[in-house]
């Protein structure tokens, strides 16, 4: 079987990650932050109602799959993406596409990708990652938060492609069939950035947006009195992991998107997004800092009033600086 | 975030090899990509969420030895899924699962059914109906 060569390079998140490089191979140099504020990525939601393992999600982006699907339509890529009815019909379309050259994406779950540490294997059904070939039976990966390129068995392959649950991936498997040679960034940066302020400062759900930190700052506040200590531990540690955990960049995607500012910068001749990227930096250390006291929190182990006080109040003053910043980065553009 | 501040934490849930991307700015004020291995309040999270996990594997497991439960109430907890999870991969509803975790139904499954939860956990038989 013939073996395309493709470009790996290590993102921090998988699914800008898999944009950068698939359509870098195909000639379309984008970095991961370009990737990831033109399709929008940043947000802030907190849904106490969907819980995952019994404890309340909360997301510091857009909704998976969102990210691609803008990038693509905005920058005039056409991507082709099929699901499959069995494992058989999903093996052998992704061994026919990659024996033609092509590296395709797949939407996979991590429990059953065996090259990630022990620990990390969840079941997370919106990975994303590239295969590019095959070697005796192994598929050759480019798993963007890897950070070089590694084999899968066939077996684990079936598995992590067809796992069920939300959102069940089906084998989903895509690629881009025609990429522009000559793309300008400008208008999708613009279209992009007002995207992100419209959801941050805008979506009249209190559970979205810069409210949406504020409602989390409430709810956090009433943990000691609503949970046992145990359990408020364990609301306070998934935040900090959806905050902090492989995949954001730091921060809750907020270093990312300082980046894509930074970028954006020269490309839009607009030294003030240069700035604004300082300032989201700072907003960013601000999350960093309530991450780290969080779990000062969680090892003491002590549900008292004080501490969850406290964190309620740096989850408050980050919203401040969230509103004050959006409302100036939607000014600027 | 300073690119000397991108903190290197490692601990065994990592493995000792496995790091992740960060930004950070350097000098300059320029963005940059940097590896970190862990942070510490990242990794007190993931610990404290395993120690839940291995809690209820631990807690189900009594149960299913005390015959209060059966072993798929067990595996379970130990492949991390939730009812909702297990009925989806075994093609059954919840209701079902949930009467298949009484010990009394589980010891009249048929052959076919338990090879369905023996998939969906990727074990054989006799593991599904013998814990250790």
């Amino acid at each position: 079987m013939n073996n395309t060569s493709f470009h790996h390079a290590q993102t921090a998140h998988c699914e800008s990650g898999v944009i950068s490089n698939l359509l870098g191979h195909q000639g379309l140099k984008i970095s991961e932050p370009m990737a990831f504020g033109i399709g929008a990525g940043l947000f802030f939601g907190h849904l106490p109602f969907v819980k995952v393992n019994g404890v309340p999600g909360t997301t510091y982006r857009i909704w998976p799959g969102a990210i691609f699907q803008r990038v693509c339509s905005r920058l005039g890529v056409k991507m082709t993406a099929q699901k499959f009815s069995s494992p058989e019909k999903g093996m052998l379309a992704l061994d026919e596409t990659i024996a033609a050259g092509i590296p395709v994406g797949l939407q996979s779950s991590v429990y059953y990708l065996p090259y990630f540490p022990a620990s990390y294997r969840f079941h997370f059904n919106a990975h994303n990652l590239v295969v590019y070939g095959k070697k005796d039976r192994n598929y050759l990966v480019s798993d963007p938060v890897m950070d070089t390129v590694t084999e899968i068995d066939p077996e684990s392959l079936i598995q992590a492609r067809f796992a069920k649950g939300f959102p069940a991936p089906k084998g989903k498997m895509y690629y881009p069939v025609s990429v522009p040679t000559q793309v300008s960034f400008e208008k999708p940066i613009i279209e992009g950035i007002k995207q992100t302020c419209h959801y941050m400062l805008k979506v009249p759900i209190p559970m979205f947006g810069v409210n949406g930190i504020r409602f989390l700052a409430k709810r956090v506040k009433n943990y000691p009195e609503k949970l046992d200590d145990r359990r408020a531990a364990l609301y306070l540690g998934n935040i900090i992991r959806m905050q902090e955990e492989i995949g954001t960049g730091g921060a809750g995607f907020r270093f990312v998107y300082a980046a894509f500012l930074q970028e954006a910068a020269p490309i839009l001749k607009k030294p003030e997004l240069e700035k604004l990227a300082g300032e989201l930096t700072q907003i960013g250390d601000l999350w960093r800092n309530f991450a780290f006291s969080a779990g000062r929190v969680c090892k003491s182990r002590s549900a008292d009033n004080t501490s969850y006080s406290d964190l309620s109040e740096m989850l408050f003053r980050t919203a401040a600086a969230e509103e004050a910043f959006f409302r100036k980065l939607s000014k600027a553009i | 975030m300073k690119k000397e501040e991108v903190p290197q934490d490692s601990d065994n849930l990592h493995e000792g090899t496995f790091k992740q991307i960060m930004y950070a700015v350097d000098n300059t004020g320029g963005y940059v990509q940097v590896q970190s291995s862990g942070w510490e309040p990242e990794n007190i999270a993931l610990g404290q969420a395993w120690e839940e996990v291995n809690q209820r594997i631990e807690a189900a497991k009594q149960r299913v030895l005390a015959g209060e439960i059966s072993p798929v109430a067990y595996y379970m907890e130990k492949n991390i899924m939730d009812l909702a999870l297990l009925a989806n991969y075994v093609g059954k509803f919840q209701w079902q699962v949930k009467r298949h975790m009484k010990p009394t139904v589980f010891r009249r499954l048929s052959q076919k059914m338990l090879q369905r939860y023996a998939d969906a956990f990727k074990i054989s038989i006799s593991d599904l109906q013998h814990i250790k």
